[in-house]
């Protein structure tokens, strides 16, 4: 496995800093908005950028986690079945504007379930899309960000991994190319 | 955590604890979602289930139903009053008709125990067991643990008396097989006559003295008198008689030193193993059993379903 860095610490912060300000560009003061991060990894996205949207804005704003996992369209074609995480959204989503928050835009099709679980809390006024990085011309299904932290091109057989301090030791995103076909 | 180690689920026997452990975080997951205003999942979109029961059953049926129903799967329902097994029928027969109609997983209650590890080695669709004669009820063991797992934090460490119709019960021995498993400490109360001579072989403890063993517990599961089997035989003098010496009321819980936790597995012969006072008292968790059922069901369902057709 090959390792590149595609954003450091700095360039990480620098990106996180930007979709905030893009966020509320559009949303002001989020009276009427809701971030929903999905599980596993989109909630990570979603702690940080709570974190700095609130330090900015100085008041609370309304956020929750939503799991996928009966949405998904690979039940029963994968090897183990996929276990679930937490949903925790204590509020209706009812005329409410939605970001759904991911770490990488791959295929779609893990966005197309969550668009799915969503419905189950009501019937939302508008959704939109923040992911930190869109692995663009990779798309299964007609769905793009409205708000994309980076742009990459990679092949299928890559990976990009999103890692944190407080989870993985450091803010940073990896490309992880494998080496030759036979490793 | 993965997949569960078995293909089908007979019996508590079979899991280990880590299936255990693993249905219940799953079931933690669907409890959420039926406690949503949307209470329905795509998951099983694809799956058709039958629900075969050659025995009567309420609870245990309609809690199958709406667990496969909120999964998304297609059901059918069957139950041997109403079908040709009254014709003479074989079991295999009767299942490998059904099966031709592409089901994939089959949910059975049968009278005799056996019955469902004996179609899971001749059929090829998913067995849900749903209690076989006296032998095991599993769905109904794991919803008891999870209850007390809800209840009290964790089923380690924990005493469960389970007083009653030992003989006959396959819930008490389904809940002996699993709170073992998971570490906790179990007592059998009853009368002499309804507790099976080596119940001790499988780690047990036993009492003929109900207050004794409520004293000892955290947890007591009050089973049902299976009142059509004790008539005929006669394993205790009278319904009175079995009351005042093996029934709960409210007067017996007040006076124990701690407070204790009571279940019981359903339908309630109200004024017989326990009275109407305590069976709705805040000890109970009775209901919230009724309620677990249907997300330990929907666990069960879903992971047995994982590989199906693959």
């Amino acid at each position: 496995m090959e390792k590149q860095v595609i954003l450091n610490e700095v360039e990480l912060q620098l990106t996180l800093n930007r979709l905030c300000y893009q966020l509320i560009e559009k949303h002001d003061a989020f009276e009427n908005t809701v971030l929903i991060g999905l599980q596993p990894r989109g909630i990570y996205v979603l702690e940080r950028l709570i974190g700095q949207l609130e330090k900015i804005l100085n008041k609370k704003i309304v956020c929750g986690n939503l799991d996928i996992t009966f949405h998904r369209d690979d039940f029963r074609r994968r090897e183990i079945p996929l276990i679930p995480s937490i949903t925790n959204i204590d509020f209706i989503i009812e005329n409410k504007n939605v970001v759904l928050i991911d770490d990488v835009l791959f295929t779609g099709r893990t966005i197309r379930s969550g668009l799915d679980a969503l419905l189950a809390f009501g019937r939302p006024n508008k959704v939109e899309l923040l992911t930190l990085i869109d692995r663009r011309f990779r798309r299964d299904l007609p769905i793009q960000s409205d708000y994309v932290g980076k742009r990459v091109d990679t092949l299928i057989s890559e990976r990009v991994s999103v890692e944190w301090t407080e989870y993985e030791g450091k803010d940073q995103v990896i490309l992880y190319t494998k080496n030759n076909e036979n490793e | 955590m993965n997949s569960l180690s078995v293909k089908h689920l007979v019996g508590i026997r079979d899991l280990t604890k880590e299936d255990i452990n693993t249905i219940f975080t799953t079931a933690d997951s669907f409890k959420q979602v039926i406690n949503r205003p949307i209470k329905k999942v795509p998951s099983l979109r694809d799956i058709t289930i039958a629900n075969l029961f050659f025995e009567n059953s309420t609870r245990t049926r309609l809690s199958f139903e709406l667990a496969q129903k909120r999964l998304s799967a297609d059901v059918i329902n069957f139950s041997a009053s109403s079908s040709s097994v009254k014709k003479g029928e074989t079991l295999l027969d009767t299942v490998n008709n059904i099966l031709s109609m592409k089901v994939d997983m089959v949910v059975m209650r049968h009278p005799n125990p056996g019955a469902a590890m004996y179609l899971s080695k001749k059929i090829d669709a998913k067995i849900i067991n749903a209690g076989d004669g006296t032998h095991e009820h599993p769905t109904q063991a794991l919803l008891d643990a999870y209850s007390i797992r809800e209840k009290l934090g964790s089923v380690k460490g924990k005493k469960v008396v389970i007083v009653g119709d030992i003989l006959h019960s396959r819930v008490a021995l389904s809940n002996i097989y699993c709170l073992q498993k998971l570490g906790a400490e179990v007592m059998v109360c009853g009368p002499a006559t309804l507790i099976p001579k080596h119940i001790n072989e499988l780690g047990v403890l036993v009492s003929h003295n109900l207050k004794e063993a409520l004293e000892w517990c955290d947890v007591a599961n009050m089973l049902r008198i299976q009142l059509e089997r004790q008539n005929e035989l006669g394993y205790f003098p009278s319904i009175r008689e079995y009351a005042m010496s093996f029934g709960l009321n409210k007067q017996l819980l007040d006076s124990l030193s701690k407070e204790i936790i009571v279940m019981h597995p359903g339908p309630i012969n109200r004024g017989v193993e326990i009275t109407s006072d305590v069976a709705d008292s805040n000890q109970s968790i009775i209901l919230q059993q009724v309620e677990n059922g249907v997300a330990i069901r929907m666990a069960a369902i879903y992971l047995l379903a994982s590989d199906i057709g693959r």
